[in-house]
């Protein structure tokens, strides 16, 4: 379990994240969303110890990341697993390769089971047959999947995903959501997911938090986001003209039934 | 660049250092990468320094032959000063000027754009100690194999000078070799291999600096890139002049 307390962070006097607390929960799809620059992507890097906090702490089962000694760090590294926006997969390793980098670093195992778990990897995201292509030749899609595949390959605790769907067509995108939500539910992982994709919230999302501006404006879960009364997490969600729609329709088919009642 | 800036730079590149000189995750790792350096910016830069020591060796060896004219001066003279020329300051100094150019580019290019496209941050991530898995097999495979590209540029310049004498007949080639053996010191030889392996360090050390602290994008990179062959250009000829004076008191 992750929990978050109190956490700030300013960039030269501008404040991005005020106050931000939550507690995210293992076997759950934890989604951070909000508009672009409203601080996400701060927030999964000082929960990921890539940034320092300038306050507040970061419970990873109870013991605070920001308080822990460099060997702890180095040991809670290894039960985490990231997906990058852009992948960041290495240029000079074939997707194979890539999978079997953290076997290579951190794993025990001899050469042929850690092939074996590459590839076992590689299967569970659909990518073995693209084993022993390189990034460059691969699309997309497929190296946000091979980027999975590298994440799950020392079976984390905790997996975290920055922008999954960028820069994805909706198919892939839906591919790579069902990915997050099986390999959460199956590996009882803590998942947290940075979206600023409606589509990925309502599919796949079991807790969300909305950050706005570097606030928390909202937490809860899929069902409450169309009803919400937060005028800023409405604007946002209602930018959309689908979800703008399902709304109008709801409340059509919810002032029906008034009508039917009154009638009665 | 401001003095507080210069000297928080060098602060920086003090800490990454410590990083980069710590004990390897994996020495398997280690070594594998090693020698995949040292392929990539050893051997692959032979042929630039065998191509650019024969052209300069030959060039050195005719203009002493055609300043050297007055008949107090024997004509071995000029295979003696070629030699001196070519095994002190050439095959180090210039040539790591040259190199820090090649090789020093790809490594702030290299590690920059691991920089931009989250590769570092991956890397930290899953736990590795991303300076010293980066960092530490380029500086180590540079550093093992400066030695093996000065003897080439040794080598080749001086027999550059000899196929010109060959060419020209003047000084005869007999005389050539005999002024490249007249009181030969291997000591120069090693002072030269000691001094490249310095430079070595400095053009690994400060190129995969500048690439390690690119931020922002492609721009950037090449800004890094630039910044790294100037830097080593300044810190290799300063370090040649101190290195001079040391060893010849």
């Amino acid at each position: 379990m992750i929990e978050v307390n109190n956490i700030n962070k300013q960039f030269e006097g501008i404040k991005v994240l005020e106050n931000i607390s939550a507690s995210f929960q293992p076997g759950a799809v934890n989604m951070v969303i909000g508009k672009s620059g409203s601080g996400k992507t701060v927030f999964l890097k000082c929960l990921i110890g890539l940034l320092q906090p300038d306050s507040g702490e970061i419970l990873y089962d109870k013991k605070d990341l920001l308080k822990m000694k460099h060997r702890d760090l180095k040991q809670l590294r290894r039960k985490m697993g990231m997906l990058f926006q852009g992948s960041a997969l290495f240029d000079s390793k074939t997707v194979l390769e890539n999978v079997m980098f953290p076997l290579d670093m951190f794993s025990r195992k001899n050469n042929r089971e850690k092939r074996k778990r590459a590839e076992f990897c590689l299967e569970r995201v659909n990518l073995l047959d693209a084993a022993n292509l390189f990034p460059s030749e691969i699309s997309g899609g497929m190296m946000k999947r091979a980027a999975i595949a590298r994440a799950i390959a020392l079976n984390p605790k905790f997996l975290f995903c920055d922008e999954p769907n960028s820069g994805l067509d909706p198919k892939s995108s839906q591919l790579i959501d069902e990915l997050i939500l099986d390999i959460t539910k199956d590996f009882e992982m803590t998942s947290i997911v940075v979206s600023h994709d409606l589509n990925s919230v309502m599919n796949i999302g079991d807790y969300i938090i909305f950050l706005n501006e570097g606030i928390k404006e909202w937490e809860g879960t899929k069902d409450g986001i169309l009803n919400s009364n937060n005028s800023k997490m409405n604007d946002f969600v209602f930018a959309s003209d689908v979800f703008k729609k399902i709304k109008d329709a709801g409340d059509m088919i919810a002032g029906a039934d008034d009508s039917l009642m009154l009638g009665q | 660049m401001s003095l507080k800036s210069n000297i928080e730079s060098v602060g920086d590149y003090a800490l990454l250092l410590k990083r980069v000189l710590s004990r390897p995750d994996r020495h398997r790792e280690f070594f594998k990468e090693f020698f995949k350096e040292v392929y990539k910016l050893g051997v692959s830069s032979i042929w630039i320094v065998v191509i650019i020591s024969f052209f300069i060796g030959a060039v050195i060896v005719m203009q002493i032959a055609l300043n050297i004219t007055t008949p107090l001066l024997p004509r071995f003279t000029v295979g003696a000063v070629s030699r001196e020329i070519i095994i002190l300051e050439f095959s180090s100094t210039i040539m790591c000027l040259i190199l820090s150019g090649k090789v020093g580019s790809n490594i702030a290019s290299e590690i920059g754009t691991m920089k931009i496209t989250e590769q570092v941050d991956a890397l930290e991530i899953m736990g590795v100690n991303s300076a010293n898995y980066l960092i530490l097999p380029k500086v180590a495979a540079f550093v093992a194999y400066m030695p093996v590209l000065v003897i080439f540029s040794m080598f080749t310049g001086i027999y550059g000078g000899y196929l010109i004498c060959d060419i020209l007949g003047t000084p005869s080639v007999e005389t050539y070799v005999y002024g490249i053996q007249f009181y030969f010191r291997s000591a120069l030889v090693w002072k030269s291999i000691a001094k490249s392996m310095i430079f070595g360090f400095i053009i690994a050390s400060v190129s995969a600096y500048n690439g390690y602290n690119v931020k922002g994008g492609a721009l950037n990179v090449g800004k890094a890139s630039t910044n790294s062959v100037v830097t080593n250009s300044i810190l290799i000829l300063l370090t040649d002049l101190v290195f001079t004076q040391l060893t010849s008191t």
